[in-house]
């Protein structure tokens, strides 16, 4: 029984690493996941700040889960959503100035982050406080290492740089296209296909 | 900026797919057919429109003069949210047909970040009354532009042999990539 219960954690747990990962497999939450990736220290910003609403949105939606009522849940969720949004984007204005000017409007439109809602509807809203808090610690982790590969991908080809500092020597001429919008989707539509790939070996292997 | 030049590049230039990344969701799942794309492009660009009419006076007449912009994004997505149900209500009541063709995609721009976008830009962009107006309009037709030409080349994908592992999401996303490359000749047209 207890052994059930830890396995069912990590599961839980582990499921938003790959099996689901929001933005290699469910294809949730693509604008800030495009939008923002032109250089790491976005990705990384981006990812906490998605992180920490999906953390303590799940917290509070699965606390009052007994007493939202269904006919309005969607509606509660979002004034829920937009209130920890609110409280991501003054704070990282008000302590990171410039990586908020960076990120523009992409830090309030987490509120509109379909894996945010997406994980309310399907996971927290049905399930205990525990469940609920380690399904978006997995989300979350998910999401940034996925924005961590696709940012880090970008930055070198596009400016040759990581986190500001360069890595490829004066010989690398820069790929401009990496880190305007057309490189994004080119570079996201590879990464997904890459993943599915991965996902047919390890099928195949079973 | 004048308006004209507004509309044009919020169309073509500063497209809310292929420049903001606003709009991916409905734009990689419902640009299958041409027809129920143009659906989804009408309903955006009618809800857009009404959202700058409605979102401006609230910022500029309730939230800034009493100092209230940080409620910004909570008051924004539930006028937005509202505002869907109301249109799908009086659409429902007054004109069946019209409900039949967009009905469906209704509840959908809820969640749709073209919607929002719009909202948030206009602000910061410090829009007047007009341009924020024409910014909604132009930029509702610029997604309808994009889905609806996704759909024509996925429409073509389907005959097309694409290796297992590109199907699906892989290559909308490189096709995509390749029309926002080419949207960037428009970039020349407006200094």
């Amino acid at each position: 029984m207890e052994k059930m219960a830890v396995k069912s954690l990590a599961h839980d747990f582990s499921k938003g690493l790959w099996q689901e990962n929001p933005v290699s497999r469910q294809l949730l939450g693509m604008c800030s996941t495009l939008a923002i990736t032109n250089a790491v220290i976005n990705g990384v910003a981006m990812g906490l700040a998605v992180s920490f609403v999906l953390v303590f949105s799940s917290l509070l939606i699965s606390l009052l889960r007994k007493l939202i009522p269904s006919q309005v849940r969607i509606a509660s969720y979002i004034v829920v959503i937009a209130s920890f949004v609110t409280m991501a984007d003054r704070f990282l204005a008000a302590s990171f100035p410039s990586i908020s000017k960076s990120l523009g409007p992409y830090v309030p439109l987490i509120v509109v982050n379909c894996i945010i809602l997406g994980r309310a509807e399907a996971f927290a809203s049905k399930n205990t406080v525990a469940r609920s808090l380690i399904d978006a610690f997995g989300m979350s982790l998910g999401y940034i290492l996925a924005l961590l590969i696709l940012s880090a991908i970008r930055e070198v080809l596009g400016s040759g740089t990581i986190l500001g500092y360069k890595v490829l020597g004066t010989w690398f001429e820069p790929w401009v296209i990496m880190i305007l919008p057309p490189g994004a989707f080119i570079t996201l539509g590879i990464l997904i296909a890459l993943a599915n790939k991965i996902e047919q070996r390890i099928k195949l292997g079973r | 900026m004048g308006l004209a030049t507004l509309f044009i590049s919020a169309i073509l230039i500063n497209n809310f797919v292929y420049h903001y990344f606003l709009g991916i969701c409905p734009f990689l799942g419902i640009s299958k057919k041409i027809d129920a794309s143009l659906s989804m492009g009408i309903a955006v660009t009618f809800v857009m429109a009404l959202t700058a009419v409605v979102t401006w006076p609230i910022n500029y007449w309730i939230l800034i003069p009493y100092k209230l912009d940080y409620l910004q994004i909570v008051s924004f997505i539930l006028v937005i949210a509202s505002l869907v149900q109301l249109v799908e209500m009086f659409i429902r009541k007054t004109s069946p047909p019209l409900y039949q063709a967009m009905g469906i995609y209704l509840p959908l721009i809820c969640v749709n970040c073209c919607i929002m976008g719009l909202a948030l830009l206009a602000a910061l962009k410090n829009y007047n009354f007009a341009e924020t107006v024409v910014f909604g309009v132009s930029a509702g037709l610029g997604f309808t532009l994009a889905i609806v030409l996704m759909a024509a080349i996925r429409e073509q994908l389907d005959l097309a042999d694409v290796p297992e592992p590109l199907k699906g999401a892989g290559i909308s996303l490189i096709v995509t990539g390749i029309i926002a490359l080419a949207f960037f000749g428009f970039s020349g047209m407006i200094k």
